[in-house]
């Protein structure tokens, strides 16, 4: 029953889509063909549809504690430049710094980064119960307003002719790669984890079970001794951490550089995920590969077909509204009501 | 069995002799597989209180939903003064004729009395003569409102008079009230005896739902019994005696409390409160005065009064949901804890029973293995190590508890709003015992349960208080307060009255204490 929405949704967006390429001219069978299925008949497209899922799910995973805990974090693509930017600093202020530990170090100082961006929405919601929805989505903008500057300005690369970006991460400083030729990084082992770690989290201890307890009775948790200001805190620290550790994992992973795109809008995207996936991590895992096929497909739908690169949004939008819809409609019933006539009531023909 | 066992020869009753005003028939209703009201036939006649009475899960409140429109019966038919009719909603039963004060009133506590009354009304008066149509109402059948007044500065009383004259507005022939005495004092309990005779004697029709068979004696002039969802009984209340109205009702005779002889004199002090004062947390809710109580081991302090007079902040200081500015006006087993969270003093052996079960006492979604990590995540268990639950160990607790307490519930380890709210209630209570605490504070420990389960938990917290704790039960039910406390003190607009052996108090006594006469220079001359 809780996955009914997801797997309607899908459905409701295929066919949405069936009739969007319809309508703009494209025969809709070939459209969904190319869209949805040709990315799974390729090793490179497969590979590509891990490379892109595993920030994704870094990120989905958080946010569903974040979540759970009723933390309405829609920052975290903020919270992934802030983390990705922390990251960088290493391999660009000390580039001769290379050893063993350099890796390690980078990805310690973005998971670091994207707390310390997360920590702001979640202290001022403790401190002066700020709505964290507009806080955490502002904070998105300053950091990517930082993370341009910083690329373009102090962390440009001396030799890059004048473009911007910072200087290629030296091997010690970017993410070994796990399948020879492919760019299948250790980011994706890091999700899997992460997937792991967030069930048992959520499922067995004592901290997960503070989050489900204060999100959906707070006036109980309250009552069995939880702290609310402590729980607003962990979630947005766990949900920051992820991002900005997907951050570095992909500014020294597929793009090797600090540059002033890192994203096409994962922390947006893990959103869609986390819902997709019901705030469950194992779910999560399954809903993150369905966004990275729109990604991909939506590649492969600009390559083959000639659309514009917008398509992917299209289909990311609909699916968000699609199982938010369903959940709607399977939790309540719509009535539609008119306003009565006033009237006697009618008494039964044939008796009495 | 005794269905008919109860039926009495018509002409020994105190029963008007009138027509019919409603007739229920053959009324049957079937949610999914259960049968909540099996074939119900019943006669209200014109100018009697009829009283439904019924266990709670007996269909009473199935039954007089139908009445009122908002539901439909599988099949059986209504009949209004001898006329079949169908009662699509709500604003068809009122057009007919019926008038229904619910039990937990339906009123906007920032808008004035006119305000609220103006939006139930179909056709629209203007405020003035509205206005003065309340006055005129409310004067003709000794409701005193003042049409002007915020409902937030009304009493309890005053709020359901507010109910009360807003059904009266439509001129009803048939009143339905549900538990309408369960939030009174006693004098005003009997104030709205008064009120019911008089609509009575006009001829206009009361179907009276109540819990309290005395009240059903003293008024009511002709019962239905309902018992898994069948009329078990038809009787003349005045005919028969309190514990005969409910062995009918519960299907077999009540078992007494086994009550043993309370703790002495010098026996410890397991809780102690000293000049706690509170400013209220929020806009309706109640400041603390200076309240000062003991409670020794093996014993039970009752808490009386009417709702909302300080109660749930009593409980959240209590509890450590609020904390003391001072550590010492609360002290549980002699250790000052007023600044301690609700996590410290549970684990100082103290347990706290919150009135509301569901989002309070227990998670709703949660399961109950969950739910009694809820409260006992820390309190010796071993339910939790190293920061991992270990569900095996809740899950046991939970069988033991629900053995104990006879908890009945669909599956092993269902969630918790899959009981029902008699067995919810037994379930947390008994967590809390189970855990044998030396202190434990129990908000409405039987509020809205039926006599089964209510006597099953009054004689735990009995047990509890005679192994040698100290137990403080927050209640409003006085018929409770009374039968199972050692001492009793009232609580009355954030004031505690001085507690009194139960054994030298009466009714009016904690009535007038309700009614504030316990407040410092309030009401002083009305204590005698």
């Amino acid at each position: 029953m809780a996955f009914l929405s997801p797997v309607v949704a899908i459905g409701l967006t295929v066919a949405v889509g069936f009739v969007i390429f319809m309508v703009i001219g494209i025969d809709p069978l070939r459209g969904l063909y190319v869209y949805f299925i040709e990315p799974l008949t390729q090793v490179w497209s497969l590979q590509e549809l891990l490379v892109k899922a595993a920030p994704i799910v870094l990120i989905a995973v958080g946010l569903s504690l974040c979540y759970l805990a009723n933390n309405w974090n829609i920052g975290a693509e903020g919270q992934f430049t802030f983390g990705a930017i922390a990251g960088s600093a290493l391999p660009i202020l000390a580039p001769e710094f290379q050893n063993f530990a350099t890796l390690p170090l980078m990805l310690i100082m973005g998971i670091a980064g994207g707390m310390v961006f997360a920590a702001i929405p979640a202290l001022l919601k403790i401190r002066f119960g700020t709505n964290e929805i507009l806080t955490s989505l502002m904070l998105v903008y300053v950091s990517l307003s930082l993370l341009d500057w910083m690329v373009r300005g102090p962390w440009r690369d001396p030799k890059g002719y004048g473009f911007p970006g910072s200087l290629e991460f030296s091997d010690a400083a970017t993410m070994p790669i796990l399948v020879e030729g492919s760019r299948m990084h250790l980011g994706l082992l890091l999700a899997v984890i992460v997937v792991l770690a967030g069930w048992f989290l959520l499922g067995r201890t004592i901290t997960g079970f503070k989050i489900s307890v204060l999100g959906q009775a707070p006036r109980a948790g309250a009552f069995a001794g939880f702290s609310r200001n402590r729980v607003i805190l962990i979630t947005f620290l766990i949900s920051g951490g992820l991002a900005g550790l997907a951050g570095i994992g992909e500014v020294a992973g597929p793009i090797g550089k600090l540059d002033v795109v890192i994203s096409p809008g994962y922390g947006f995207t893990a959103i869609i995920v986390a819902f997709l996936g019901r705030l469950n991590p194992l779910a999560i895992l399954v809903a993150g590969f369905v966004l990275a096929l729109t990604y991909i497909g939506g590649e492969n739908a600009q390559i083959v077909l000639g659309l514009p690169a917008e398509i992917a949004r299209v289909f990311q939008g609909m699916l968000l509204f699609f199982v938010l819809a369903c959940d709607t409609f399977i939790l309540y019933r719509v009535r539609f009501v008119r306003p009565r006539k006033l009237q006697t009531a009618r008494v039964v023909d044939g008796h009495g | 069995m005794d269905t008919s066992a109860a039926l009495k020869p018509e002409n020994q009753s105190n029963r008007p002799r009138t027509q019919s005003t409603l007739e229920a028939v053959g009324i049957t209703k079937d949610f999914a597989s259960l049968r909540a009201n099996d074939n119900i036939d019943f006669v209200i006649r014109k100018g009697e209180i009829h009283a439904l009475l019924g266990e709670n899960g007996a269909g009473k409140s199935t039954l007089v939903k139908i009445l009122y429109g908002a539901l439909q019966p599988t099949s059986g038919e209504i009949r209004w003064k001898r006329e079949p009719v169908l009662i699509g909603s709500p604003g068809d039963a009122r057009r007919l004729g019926i008038g229904m004060v619910f039990q937990h009133f339906s009123l906007f506590d920032a808008l004035t009395v006119a305000e609220n009354i103006s939006l139930a009304l179909e056709d629209l008066l203007p405020m003035a003569a509205l206005q003065t149509k309340i006055k005129d109402v409310s004067a003709e059948y000794g409701l005193p409102l003042n049409p002007a007044s915020v409902i937030a500065d009304l009493s309890v009383g005053e709020r359901q008079r507010v109910e009360i004259v807003r059904c009266l507005l439509q001129e009803p022939e048939l009143i339905i009230m549900d538990e309408p005495t369960s939030v009174l004092t006693p004098q005003e309990a009997e104030d709205l005896f008064i009120t019911l005779k008089r609509l009575a004697a006009e001829g206009v029709s009361v179907l009276y739902i109540s819990h309290r068979l005395e009240e059903v004696r003293t008024i009511c002039h002709h019962a239905t019994i309902l018992r898994h969802g069948k009329v078990v009984a038809e009787c003349d209340p005045q005919q028969e005696s309190a514990a005969r109205l409910a062995s009918l009702m519960v299907g077999a005779e009540i078992r007494e409390l086994n009550a043993s002889p309370m703790a002495e004199e010098s026996a410890a002090i397991g809780l102690s409160i000293r000049d706690l004062s509170m400013p209220k947390p929020s806009p309706f809710a109640v400041d603390l005065h200076d309240i000062s109580l003991d409670v020794r081991a093996g014993e039970i302090v009752g808490i009386a009064g009417i709702a909302g007079n300080g109660q749930d902040e009593i409980f959240a200081a209590l509890s450590g949901e609020r904390l003391a500015s001072n550590p010492g006006s609360v002290v549980f087993n002699d250790k000052a804890s007023g600044h301690l969270n609700v996590t410290a003093r549970r684990e100082s052996g103290v347990a706290f029973v919150p009135e509301e079960r569901l989002g309070h006492g227990a998670v709703p979604g949660l399961s109950l293995s969950s739910n009694i990590t809820l409260t006992r995540h820390s309190t010796g268990d071993r339910l939790v190590r190293a920061g991992v639950i270990f569900s095996g160990v809740a899950k046991m607790l939970g069988i033991r508890v629900s053995e104990t307490f006879d908890v009945r519930k669909g599956g092993p380890d269902p969630e918790a709003s899959a009981l029902s709210g008699g067995n919810l209630q037994k379930f947390v209570v008994g967590r809390e015992i189970d855990r044998k605490p030396n202190v434990l504070v129990v908000s409405q420990p039987t509020w809205g349960v039926d006599a089964g389960a209510a006597t099953t938990i009054r004689q735990a917290l009995v047990d509890l208080a005679r192994s040698g704790s100290a137990v403080l039960m927050i209640s409003q039910d006085l018929d409770e307060i009374l039968e199972i406390s050692d001492r009793v003190a009232v609580i009355s607009k954030g004031h505690l009255s001085e507690p009194r052996a139960a054994g030298d108090v009466t009714r009016e006594d904690i009535g007038l204490l309700m009614g504030g006469a316990g407040e410092d220079g309030e009401g002083e001359a009305l204590a005698h």
